[in-house]
């Protein structure tokens, strides 16, 4: 084997691990600062007897959910219902490989770009592996051969591909000015000035995508195939133990994606307001972790975002839901692209 | 008939939906600064009222005397039938402990039974009593291991109960007043 090769390797499996570890590490955390969040916006304290105020609360209840007995129904179909919760988490981890972290680094005189994957068509990648996430809650749904399930794995299907439409659509906008699917050179395109930033440009873009995002990844106030009010937790009631773990798993880590993925399309990825890429690369290995703290940050404030709207409004109801999706958000998606591009013609674009 | 009600129409803004989302976000995280309300509860305890109804307990007067002759009336009245009396003589109070002649008494519980798992805290005992012998009081911390621990027998419920001090001490006047004449 030759060096490139031996080292691409390596450089590969270490992006790999160091990605989707910050991906599940922030799984485990999320349902404290969700609980710390909702408790704080309650007047509460939250959980505060695991460690100092309760941050190894999520070892405690990753430990639990090792050693709960991991039950089977009898009445359900055993295939779909093992093969639901990784269907459920796989289709997250996988969008991770085309998120561009950070600036290139130099190891060893080599450049390694901070993305698993550049692929060319970065974008559709993200979207044929983040519609995959439907089956799972949906096989559960159905594998469980009870109502409630089978109701919010219903609605799930539904709300999935309305909702899969409008992002779909938004992100159109973004690629018009782009002109490239790569994310790296959406990043890119960026950075300097703060008004560069993609969401100055697509101002309907982003709050359709954000929207969307929330009904993706089956947050409040689009959790209805979960409802635990009215369908008893929906999609997982026959769960338990690392089974139910791995919806947890699932939903955190697209939440976390979804949040990368509107810092890198909306936000400038890894850049700083009017910090430009050469002084990035003038920094060196620092300039891309500074890069790097920059996207992480923006991503986080997304993730407090969606746990912050959480415990602020309340559920849709179907309907209001669908009227949403399809009779407010496709239209206005598809107006966003007739304006981006009449922009573009009357700015005298190419 | 079907009564239409009118309905406000909604200006664009408010049909928008965001703008009223931005004031809710705003409320919320506002909320998020201000002080807590919980109560560390195994360290930090309530204030119990007064007149907290918490578990039944039977008292002793001022000369340490049990108060209660066995009538059985909260027996009779406790809905849930939590209370069983197994009336007994009077021991006597002894010439040392009590200024006051108490001959007149003749009963005193010989078992006192109150199934803590069947009270409702109703508080009908209480008010029944016409000794004034049994008080809801603030004990709120019930637990026990068996079902049987849940049973209060007498010298439970006294130790529920306490010492009360007697404001009226009815047995004391009957006497003193020339009494004796029910």
């Amino acid at each position: 084997m030759s060096d490139d090769l031996i080292f691409n390797i390596v450089a590969n499996l270490t992006k790999i691990v160091l990605f989707t570890h910050i991906g599940l590490v922030l799984a485990a955390f999320m349902p404290l600062v969700e609980r710390k969040v909702s408790a704080w916006m309650q007047d509460r304290v939250g959980p505060n007897r695991v460690g100092y105020a309760g941050i190894l609360q999520p070892i405690a209840d990753s430990l639990k959910f090792f050693f709960k007995e991991d039950l089977t129904p009898r009445h359900v179909d055993r295939v779909l219902f093992t093969l639901a919760p990784a269907l459920a988490v796989m289709p997250a981890l996988l969008v991770l490989a085309v998120v561009p972290f950070a600036p290139p680094v130099e190891v060893l005189g080599r450049e390694v770009q901070m993305v698993i994957a550049d692929l060319d068509v970065g974008i559709l990648f993200v979207f044929a592996f983040s519609s995959l996430a439907v089956y799972g809650i949906t096989f559960a749904g159905w594998a469980s051969n009870s109502k409630y399930p089978l109701m919010g794995g219903v609605r799930s299907s539904a709300q999935m591909i309305s909702y899969e439409l409008c992002l779909g659509l938004c992100v159109v906008g973004v690629f018009m000015e782009s002109e490239t699917l790569r994310l790296t050179d959406v990043v890119m395109q960026q950075q300097g000035n703060l008004l560069n930033w993609n969401i100055f440009s697509q101002p309907i873009g982003f709050v359709i995508f954000v929207i969307a995002a929330f009904a993706e990844t089956n947050r409040l106030p689009f959790d209805l195939p979960e409802a635990e009010t009215e369908l008893v937790a929906g999609y997982h009631t026959e769960y338990s133990s690392m089974k139910f773990a791995m919806f947890f798993a699932g939903e955190y880590v697209a939440m976390w994606v979804f949040s990368c993925l509107i810092a890198v399309l909306f936000l400038g990825g890894w850049a700083i307001p009017f910090v430009s890429q050469s002084t990035f690369e003038a920094m060196g290995n620092w300039g891309s972790l500074l890069g790097m703290g920059a996207f992480l940050l923006k991503t986080f404030f997304f993730l407090f975002f969606y746990v912050w709207v959480r415990f602020t409004i309340p559920r849709f109801r179907f309907d209001q839901l669908m009227h949403l999706g399809w009779k407010v958000l496709l239209p206005l998606g598809l107006l966003n692209i007739v304006l981006t591009g009449l922009v573009q013609v009357l700015m005298g674009g190419e | 008939m079907a009564i239409v009600v009118d309905r406000r129409k909604l200006s664009f803004w408010e049909e928008l939906y965001l703008p009223a989302i931005a004031e809710g976000l705003s409320r919320t995280f506002k909320q998020m600064f201000e002080p807590t309300i919980t109560l560390q509860y195994p360290e930090e305890r309530p204030v119990i009222q007064d007149d907290y109804r918490g578990a039944p307990g039977l008292v002793k007067d001022q000369d340490g005397r049990e108060k209660c002759v066995s009538c059985q009336l909260c027996e009779y009245i406790c809905p849930p039938k939590a209370i069983v009396i197994i009336p007994g003589e009077a021991a006597g109070v002894e010439e040392s402990a009590s200024s006051y002649d108490y001959s007149e008494i003749e009963k005193a519980p010989q078992e006192f039974y109150i199934d803590m798992l069947r009270c409702i805290y109703c508080g009908y005992c209480e008010e029944i009593c016409p000794e004034e012998a049994i008080f809801m009081t603030g004990e709120y911390e019930l637990n026990a291991a068996t079902r049987q621990e849940l049973v209060h027998d007498k010298p439970r419920l006294y130790e529920v109960g306490g010492t009360r001090l007697d404001p009226i001490q009815k047995w004391k006047h009957k006497n003193t007043d020339g009494g004796g004449a029910h």
